[in-house]
Order: C-alpha cells, then structure tokens, then sequence
C-alpha cells in the first residue's frame, strides 16, 4: 500500500496541531494541539516503521507515547495549580519571561 | 665514593639540617637547634674535605666532574639537568664556606642563647648556608640562579629576623630589592647565552664560548656585562652596594656569615667560575676590574670616617671585595680567591670580635662611646688586634700575602693595569688606617665606663633598645634578647674565634711567593684553558710588591697611631679643618640619596602617574568600554525575550520549517 496517504495524514494533523498552538491562548487546548502534532509524528514513525520492515520506529512511537503522558502529566498539574491560585489561564498574559 | 656522591652529601646535611630544626622545633629541647645546625654545618665541612681527597687523587686535566641527579627540564633543545660541578673551585668554595660558617654556627649558639627565635634563626642560617653551596655546586646556569635567588631570599630573612624593629624590616626590603636587579642581570645573562649557544651546562658553555665567540663582540660583552650585574649586587659593588651597610642590622653572626665570608664572595666566584666568557669580552673584565678599583676606593675612605662598630668593618668588606672583584676582572684569579678565602678568615673574626664587644656595650655599637676594653675584654682584645692586622696587611699575616698577590698582577700585566696596582696600594693605606682606627679605638685609650665596670666584674644589660633609633623594645619575639653576651663567659665563642684567629694569622703561608703555591697549583683544574691563569709575576716582582705592602701597612698603622691613640685631638683638628670632606664621607658619598633622586622618586613619580592618570583614563576607559559594548548587544537582542508564549513557538516553528526547507533544497 501507498505510504503517502498516511505520511499526507500526519502532516496535515501536525499542521493542525501547530496552528492550535500558535492561535490559541488557553493553555488547556495549546497541551491537546500538541498531543496531536506528537501523535502525528507517531504515525510518521509507524509508517515508516511498516513500509521500510524496520521495528525501530515502533519503538520510538512507543517512547513518544510515555513522554507525551509525562508531558500531560505535569502541564495539567501546572493547568489546575494555576487555576486553583486564581491565575489567569491565558498564555497571552502569562508573560512573566519578558526580558 | 667517588667525588660527586661527597658533592651531593655537601648539599644534603645542610638542608637537613635546616628542615629538621624548622620542622621539628618544637620538639627539640633546650638549645639543641643550635648544635644540631652547627653539626649540620660541620658534616658538610669533612664531606667537602672527603671530596678534596678524592679530586687530589685525579690527574689535574680530570678534575672537573659532573654528576647529575635527574633531567629537570627536558624538551624542544631545552637539556636541564639537575648537576652538579665538582672541580677544584667549587671544592675550594665549599671549603671556605663550609668551614667558616662552622665557626659562626657555633659562635651563635652562645651569641643568640636568649634570644626568642633561637630556632628560627639555626633554621635560616643552616639554610643560607645550603643556597650558598648550592650556588657554588651547581653544573648550570638554572641551577646556579636557583642557588642564587635562594640566597638572596635567606639573606632576607637574616637581615630582617629581629623582624619586629623597623630599621631590620627596612633593611632586608633593600638587601632583597637590589638583590632581586642583580638577579634579574643574571637571568638575562643565562637568557642571551642559551639564545647564542643553546645549552644552560657550565662546561658545554666554557668549551662552545671561544668557539662561537670573537674577542670583544657585541653580545659576549653584553652577558659579560649582565653577569657583571648580577655580580656587582651580590657583591655590593659599586653602584648597587648601598644594601650591605645597612644589612647590619641583623645579629652580628649573620653580619659575620653572609656579610663578609659567604654570600657577597658570590659574585667574585661568578666572575672567576665564568673566566671564559671574560677572557673573550674584554670590555666586560675591564669594567669589573675598574668597579672594583673604584668599590674599594669610595668603601674605604668611609669607613675612615663613620663610627658605627660594624658598619665600618662593612665597609671594609667592600672595600675588600673591591680587591677580589679588581683582580677576578685583571685576572689574577688564584690571587683572589687566595684573598676571598684570608679574608673569609680574618673579617668573619673581626665580626666576631665586634659581637662580643657589642655584648659587652649592651647593644651600643658606636665607637666613640667605646675604649680601653684591653684589660676588661682580654680575649676580645687580643683576637680583635689579630683581626686587625691581617686586615691591615700587616707582614706576615694572611691579608698580607694574599692583597699583594693581586697588586702584583696588576703590576706584571703593565701598561694600564698600573692604575688598579696603585689604586690598590692607595686603598690598602687607607685600610691600614681604618683597621686600626677600630683597634686603638676599642682596645687602647683610657678605659670607657663600661669597660670600667666590666673590669669590676659587673655586665651592663641595658635597657633594650633599638641601636639606631633608640626606641624601647620589648624582647619578645622578633627581637634581640635581654641577655648580651661577651667571649670571655662562653667557650663556644671562644673556640670559634680562635681558629678563625689562627687562620687569619697563617692561612697565607699556603702561598708564599717563590716558597709554596698550594692554591694556584690547586685550582689549575678549574682554569685550565685560561690565557691569563698560567701568567704569574716573577718571584722577585711579588716579592718587591710584598716589601712596598709592608711598608704600606706601617705607614697606615702609624697614621692610625698618631690620630686614634697618641694624639685623638689631631682627629678631631682634621675633622674640624675639613668640615665638607668629612660630612661628604659621612654621608658615605650621597649614594643613597642619589639612587633615591635618580631611581626611587622617578618610579614613585611614574607610579603616582598610572594611579591618577592611567589608571583612570586608559584602563577605566577600556573597562567601561567593553561594558557598554556589552550593554548595547544585550538591548538588542532583549527585544526578542517578549514573553510571549505562542511567539516563541513561531519562532521554533519557523526555524524548523527553515531547517527542513535547507536540508530538502540542498538533499535533492
């Protein structure tokens, strides 16, 4: 079977997931725009994994998916903590890092 | 053992010494520092007699022996081995060194007995003893500028070690600051031959020199010179002697060790250990020989006029090493290193003497205040006539033979060198007269108050006080004891001084013109490629030179006589007739206020100059430069730190998608 359909589906759901990041400001939805560009690199990888015979990059999906629940893990806490301090939940205002 | 292995053990029981008494000393008892450093001392004096034997033993052309412990440096050409030099010169040196200092480790375990830093001070003295034969052992340049610096710094901490006086303190910053331009001479010296040469070895430097070198060019006169130098500082030479008066502020002993017997012989055995490089720069020998004249010159006519005890018998060691330096430049090397060892003997003694009559004195050291000791201080008195008559040249004393050798080269090289022959007799009047002036003036006359009292068997301990301020003092650490003591309550003194009193009445019959040549024979060895070694007078010119000494010597010893014993009132006439002369002399010839104008308050100016001026213009400038360039770069790139979360993601974005583009373009 064709590789390019699914590599076509992966790149359009990281662009998805890219614009989610970029136009977005709560940080709630920006942490689901980038579960979806690491599970399109997942696809990718399994893809690539299937076509090429390669069990490699079955591995790496695997790796992405533990660090992608850690991520979660922690940016959510960071989500509920935030909003339990009655902080603004709006990247926009949360610029603290200004040089 | 052979040779070499006695070389190393000369070194070795020294450094022992001084590290097991500067390590151990708190578990030493009682006064055992001091007789373990003069054990020390002494054990190094009958290696060195071990290494005499075995070197006799050798055929004189296989005398120079060289042995090295391990390579110290060794790359790109660079050979620096860790050697040492056993010929008949370094042997000769050891000997004098190491049997000299002997006598005084022993003297200054009575001399310095209630001292607080009893330990301290045998630690420093076993040490500069170790530099010193280190210096004179060492098998090449880097070596010899170690054993150089070494004491240098040694004579630092003896000059300074009643540390708590400031006049001490002061005077070892001297002895160390122009101490530190003579080193920085010799530096430049071992800098320039390796750079024409390309080795730092003494032998492989003597047997290249001619070679390499014509007769009298540029950069052969210039490490002369540089060598010169360092020679001259260590030495006390004329213009850089103005350190050694003043290092008399140290304890007597030290004054005996390193003022006179040991350290400013240095700079004579430099000269002599580098004939080489002398005989072929010319130019270089002749300044030698000139400082020299002039050294001995300037030195004696001031120490016809100061009254401090000891520095004039400072002054005389310059004047003295004046000679040795004269005759190491006109090449009558045997003559002065025949003198360099008579006068380790006799000045060693008169420092020796003078010790015991400041004990006596209760730290007064000024003559005029002294007098008549002959019957309170008989031993001192009699030990301090020996001291000054071989100082005095008199006929048949050491000083006597040894002096005249050198003027009598002079003589026999002629032409020019006639100047530096009646130099020498003109000095010699004039040390006749000053030797002398100390003589009558300490033994004879009527006897002082002190002396008075001592005949009654009652010793001064004054107050303690600073002999050249006069301050009070404690005598805590860090400053002389309260006990002052004579030769006459301590045998130690005792016997230190009189076998450096028989060596100063008969070490010259080891060379008698015509009748023995011990020494000259001896140290052929080291000489052995020298043009002007094997030229000696004839005997019946060294004897003609021996007969005008003689007469020399009376005639100053008369003079001394009439002004300083028979008629004291004439000194004072002369001194009142000559109210310029003798603030000039007394003020030793203005060097110090010379070198202040020429050399301190210019530095000082220039440095005044860089605080206010460079200092906040040209360093600040460049400081404030560089921050502000900081600065500017930092605000520029500020402006991208938003804060903004999602621009930051653009930017990643946009970088990567730039990257994947490159990487796409240039792969296809």
């Amino acid at each position: 079977m064709d590789m390019s359909w699914y590599l076509v589906l992966s790149a359009l759901l990281f662009a998805t997931g890219a614009v989610g990041v970029l136009i977005r400001r709560s940080p709630l939805v920006i942490l689901l725009c980038l579960e979806l560009m690491l599970n399109a690199g997942n696809l990718a990888l399994i893809t690539f994994s299937r076509t090429l015979g390669d069990e490699e990059g079955q591995v790496f999906a695997l790796i992405v998916m533990v660090i992608a629940a850690c991520e979660v893990v922690i940016g959510l806490g960071i989500i509920v903590a935030a909003y339990r301090r009655r902080i603004p939940l709006n990247v926009d205002e949360l610029r603290a890092l200004r040089g | 053992m052979d040779a070499t292995t006695y070389g190393w053990l000369i070194l070795a029981f020294p450094l022992a010494g001084s590290m097991i008494i500067a390590f151990g000393w708190k578990l030493l008892p009682g006064r055992a520092a001091g007789w373990i450093g003069t054990a020390a001392i002494g054990l190094s004096f009958l290696v060195t007699l071990g290494a005499l034997f075995q070197i006799l033993g050798l055929p004189a052309e296989e005398r120079q022996l060289t042995d090295s412990l391990y390579d110290y440096a060794s790359a790109g050409g660079l050979d620096i081995q860790m050697n040492i030099l056993v010929d008949p010169l370094s042997v000769f040196m050891c000997l004098v060194v190491s049997g000299i200092s002997t006598m005084i480790h022993l003297y200054s375990i009575s001399y310095v007995t209630s001292d607080r830093g009893f330990n301290r001070f045998f630690s420093y003295l076993n040490f500069f003893v170790f530099s010193m034969l280190l210096l004179v052992l060492a098998g090449n340049i880097v070596l010899l500028i170690v054993g150089w610096a070494f004491v240098g710094f040694a004579s630092y901490a003896l000059i300074s070690f009643w540390y708590r006086r400031t006049t001490a303190t002061e005077a070892g910053m001297k002895a160390f600051v122009i101490n530190v331009v003579g080193d920085i001479g010799l530096v430049l010296a071992a800098l320039f031959i390796f750079r024409e040469l390309g080795t730092f070895d003494l032998l492989a430097i003597f047997e290249q020199a001619p070679e390499q070198f014509s007769t009298n060019e540029g950069v052969v006169v210039l490490i002369g010179i540089l060598l010169l130098v360092g020679a001259f500082a260590k030495s006390a030479q004329v213009p850089f002697h103005t350190w050694l008066p003043d290092a008399m502020e140290g304890p007597t002993p030290v004054s005996a060790l390193i003022h006179a017997a040991t350290m400013v012989t240095a700079g004579v055995y430099l000269i002599g250990r580098f004939y080489p490089i002398f005989e072929i720069a010319l130019t270089a020998a002749d300044i030698a020989a000139i400082v020299g004249l002039v050294t001995l010159l300037i030195a004696a006519t001031i120490a016809l006029v100061v009254t401090d005890n000891k520095r004039i018998i400072a002054y005389s060691t310059m004047s003295q090493i004046g000679y040795m330096i004269m005759g190491v430049g006109i090449g009558a090397y045997s003559a002065a290193f025949f003198h360099l060892m008579t006068h380790a003997f006799f000045k060693a003694l008169l420092f020796m003497t003078a010790g015991s009559v400041i004990g006596a004195m209760a730290n007064r050291q000024n003559i005029d205040l002294m007098g008549g000791f002959r019957r309170s201080l008989p031993f001192t008195s009699a030990l301090l006539i020996i001291g000054c008559l071989a100082l005095a040249a008199f006929p048949g004393t050491s000083g006597f033979f040894s002096k005249d050798a050198i003027l009598a080269f002079a003589e026999y090289r002629g032409g020019a060198y006639w100047v530096f022959a009646i130099g020498g007799y003109i000095g010699a009047l004039m040390t006749a007269i000053y030797a002398f002036r100390i003589g009558f003036r300490i033994v004879a006359g009527p006897p002082c108050e002190v002396a008075r009292d001592l005949e009654q068997g009652v010793h001064h301990h004054v107050e303690p006080q600073n002999p050249a301020t006069g301050e009070a003092e404690d005598t805590d650490v860090g400053f002389p004891g309260e006990k002052h003591n004579i030769a006459e309550d301590n045998w130690p003194m005792k016997i230190a001084m009189s076998v450096l009193g028989i060596g100063a009445l008969f070490s010259g019959y080891i060379q008698v013109p015509g009748v023995t040549d011990v020494l000259h024979t001896f140290l052929e060895g080291s000489f052995e490629d020298s043009k002007l070694y094997f030229e000696q007078p004839t005997d019946a010119a060294e004897w003609r030179g021996l007969a005008t000494g003689a007469l020399i010597s009376l005639t100053g010893i008369a003079i001394a006589h009439h002004f300083f014993l028979r008629n004291r009132a004439a000194a004072a006439r002369l001194q009142a007739r000559l109210p310029g002369l003798h603030t000039f002399l007394a003020n030793k010839w203005y060097f110090d206020e010379a070198i202040d104008l020429l050399i301190v308050r210019p530095t000082l100016a220039f440095g005044r100059w860089c605080d206010s001026t460079f200092e906040r213009y040209v360093v600040e400038g460049l400081v404030s430069g560089a921050q502000g360039v900081a600065k500017g770069g930092n605000s520029a790139v500020r402006t991208a730190q938003s804060g903004y979360l999602r621009s930051y993601a653009l930017l990643l974005f946009v970088g990567f998608a730039g990257l994947g583009l490159y990487f796409l373009i240039a792969g296809s």
